[in-house]
């Protein structure tokens, strides 16, 4: 009987013991670390400001960066930057800078379907959360706000460009208005451009057609538009002597243009029955397939004359050597620089830059055309004088002048 | 045709046959081998078709240039119909015509800002006849127009003021290599890229080219005495410059040409591996 409430009693301390282990706190083990040391300390000083001198729809977020970005835990790897209509939220992330970072701003999209759309003249919230290594430890700062975004009218960090604007349209009217006056204006005489007569006589004797190449342009391009002056000229020449002319185009909206610019050049000359509109004809708007149409053209019709005239890309030197290759005289103008050294070893004459805009005004004397050039030259030499006292003001430190010209976006 | 161009088409025939049944064979474990094996051959000929311009036109040529221009200008004209009216305009204008072409409505109410594009692209087409082709002619003004005006803004700010500001440089050195006097120029003279002489002697050039350059291309005068040999030094930097900038592109081209010879020798020949 002793053995029985031994054994029980036994059994009852057991299961108490059992119960006591589980129930019991565990021990704290000296090696776990509370995780809340290990939280950053939030950014502080959070300004919010509608971004100044746009069109809307953005917002610029500074802040102090966290204390522990750079010193304290040092442990900061990136911020977080959330935004919402609603200062409940919910806030959703636009985007993240690097640690040491302590600006953010949030240009948003302007079209109300887009998801990256923010609007304007609503009140917008933003949170910041500094974030570790461990994406789930971070940092969020208090709700600030609101902010509202607008756009502006002015854009004030571009005054300098305002103030050349005004400098160069009033010489350019002031010089159109002394050349419609019948002021003779002097334009030097440009190499290439004499030749252009000469070649389009050399077509006519040999019984050749002329290729005209307007380039990859568009209608828009201010090589494209130098072009068609020239054209303008060419077509008036070509229907004078009778000589065929092929423009081959690579832009749709050039070949309308060119179209009228040859249509009328051949009024011009008292012959518009001459006139064919399939003499300026669309290819196609692939680089590479228009210069092996084009090629294709050369070697077929083995034109007198080449002119390449507009802005041309890495088809100049394949154009250029197939002309050179189908016994042409060559022409050519470009503002792309770096096509320029192409045309200068492949063919006979090349207008370099902006010899290609001076051109259309030296063979068009309309007294806009002439008035521009002119009012161009005059800003070069503007350009040179400002040159010149800027690098005086850059080496006394003259830092008043120099900071006249900055512009800010 | 000679019986020589024949024989030649018929021999060229013979080796895309040939070489496509070859391929095919080394593919036959794939599932799309033989159209793989088609489109390896196919351009390993038209890339030869389009080299042999080098020896003189050929039909070769002729044939490679016609596919090369038809299907491109097929698909451009596809592409601008179904990315600019079909994805940007219809979505914009019309809930019907979203919904025909599968694309989402994004329009927000009725808006006039889309319709002027598609009158002005209507007067574009009316060119194609010839009693109303004159208003074809209002559309081309205003693309000319708005462009021109709109670069005229951002050349003058790209081409002149930033140009402008961009020559304000000391012309003999900042820090850490500002001019601290003669002596201490000699006795400290470095002549690494980095060292002030390079400095010094680079911000002179860009100078003294800026200069002469826009003398170059100053029309309003003869270019003779002074002005004359300032404008053939601004010439002569252009040269230069323009020398440069054709090696630096003959290199990229060159790696051009490196990437189709892989091609030929890799992909098609598998000569090297």
């Amino acid at each position: 009987m002793k053995h029985r409430f031994l054994i029980v009693g036994l059994l009852l301390l057991f299961g108490l013991s059992s119960v006591w282990a589980q129930t019991e706190p565990p021990e704290a083990d000296s090696m776990v670390v509370d995780s809340t040391e290990l939280f950053p300390a939030a950014v502080s000083d959070v300004q919010v400001v509608d971004k100044p001198n746009d069109h809307g729809h953005a917002v610029i977020v500074t802040w102090e960066t966290s204390a522990d970005d750079g010193g304290g835990k040092n442990n900061v790897l990136r911020y977080e930057i959330f935004y919402s209509t609603s200062f409940d939220g919910p806030f959703d992330s636009v985007g993240a800078v690097p640690a040491g970072t302590g600006e953010f701003r949030h240009i948003g999209s302007k079209e109300p379907l887009d998801s990256a759309f923010v609007p304007d003249y609503t009140d917008l919230f933003y949170q910041i959360d500094a974030v570790t290594a461990d994406p789930t430890i971070r940092t969020t700062s208090d709700v600030l706000g609101p902010v509202q975004c607008s756009g502006q009218w002015f854009n004030t960090g571009r005054i300098p460009v305002l103030v050349a604007v005004l400098i160069f349209g009033l010489l350019t009217a002031f010089f159109v208005l002394s050349a419609k006056r019948g002021k003779k204006l002097y334009v030097r005489p440009i190499g290439g451009i004499e030749a252009v007569d000469d070649a389009i006589g050399r077509a006519t004797e040999m019984g050749r057609p002329i290729l005209y190449v307007l380039g990859l342009g568009s209608a828009a391009d201010v090589a494209t538009i130098a072009s068609f002056t020239i054209l303008g000229r060419v077509a008036k020449r070509v229907a004078e002597y009778q000589t065929e002319l092929i423009v081959p185009t690579y832009d749709p909206i050039v070949m309308s243009v060119a179209q009228e610019v040859v249509k009328s050049s051949y009024f011009d000359a008292g012959r518009p029955e001459d006139y064919k509109e399939d003499c300026v004809h669309f290819v196609t708007q692939s680089q590479f397939a228009y210069v092996a149409a084009v090629n294709g053209i050369m070697l077929r019709e083995l034109p007198a004359t080449c002119v390449y005239m507009g802005k041309f890309f890495a088809e100049s030197l394949l154009l250029a050597e197939t002309g050179s290759l189908a016994g042409s005289i060559q022409i050519s103008g470009t503002d792309e620089i770096a096509q320029i050294p192409f045309f200068i070893v492949a063919c006979d004459y090349t207008l370099i830059g902006e010899e290609l805009y001076a051109a259309s005004a030296y063979l068009g004397r309309e007294p806009k055309l002439l008035g521009s050039l002119k009012a161009q030259d005059f800003a070069k030499a503007a350009f040179v004088v400002l040159a010149i006292v800027g690098l005086l003001a850059a080496n006394f430190e003259w830092s008043e002048f120099t900071t006249l010209f900055q512009v800010i976006d | 045709m000679r019986r020589t161009t024949y024989i030649v088409v018929a021999g060229v025939v013979l080796l895309f046959g040939l070489s496509w049944v070859l391929h095919a064979v080394s593919m036959s474990g794939e599932a799309d081998g033989i159209e793989r094996a088609f489109m390896i051959t196919m351009a390993a000929f038209l890339t030869l078709a389009i080299y042999s311009f080098l020896y003189k036109d050929n039909p070769f040529y002729k044939f490679a240039e016609h596919l090369y221009v038809g299907v491109s200008a097929a698909y451009w004209m596809c592409q601008a119909f179904w990315s600019t009216i079909v994805g940007n305009l219809f979505p914009r204008l019309s809930e019907g015509l979203s919904s025909y072409f599968q694309q989402p409505y994004q329009a927000s109410g009725w808006n006039i800002t889309y319709w002027i594009p598609v009158i002005l692209g209507i007067m574009l087409l009316m060119r194609l006849t010839e009693k109303y082709g004159w208003m074809s002619r209002w559309p081309l003004a205003m693309i000319v127009g708005t462009t021109a005006g709109l670069n005229f803004v951002r050349y003058l700010r790209s081409d002149f003021v930033v140009q402008v500001s961009s020559t304000f440089m000391p012309l003999l050195g900042e820090d850490p290599h500002r001019w601290q006097g003669f002596g201490a120029f000699i006795s400290n003279l470095d002549l690494s890229a980095t060292g002030q002489l390079a400095a010094i002697v680079s911000n002179w050039v860009i100078f003294i080219g800026v200069i002469c350059g826009i003398i170059y291309f100053y029309f309003s005068k003869e270019h003779s005495g002074a002005f004359g040999r300032a404008s053939r030094l601004g010439i002569w930097i252009l040269m230069i410059t323009f020398g440069a900038s054709f090696g630096y592109t003959v290199m990229g081209r060159i790696s051009l040409l490196v990437g189709r010879i892989t091609f030929l020798f890799k992909d098609w020949l598998q000569i090297i591996s």
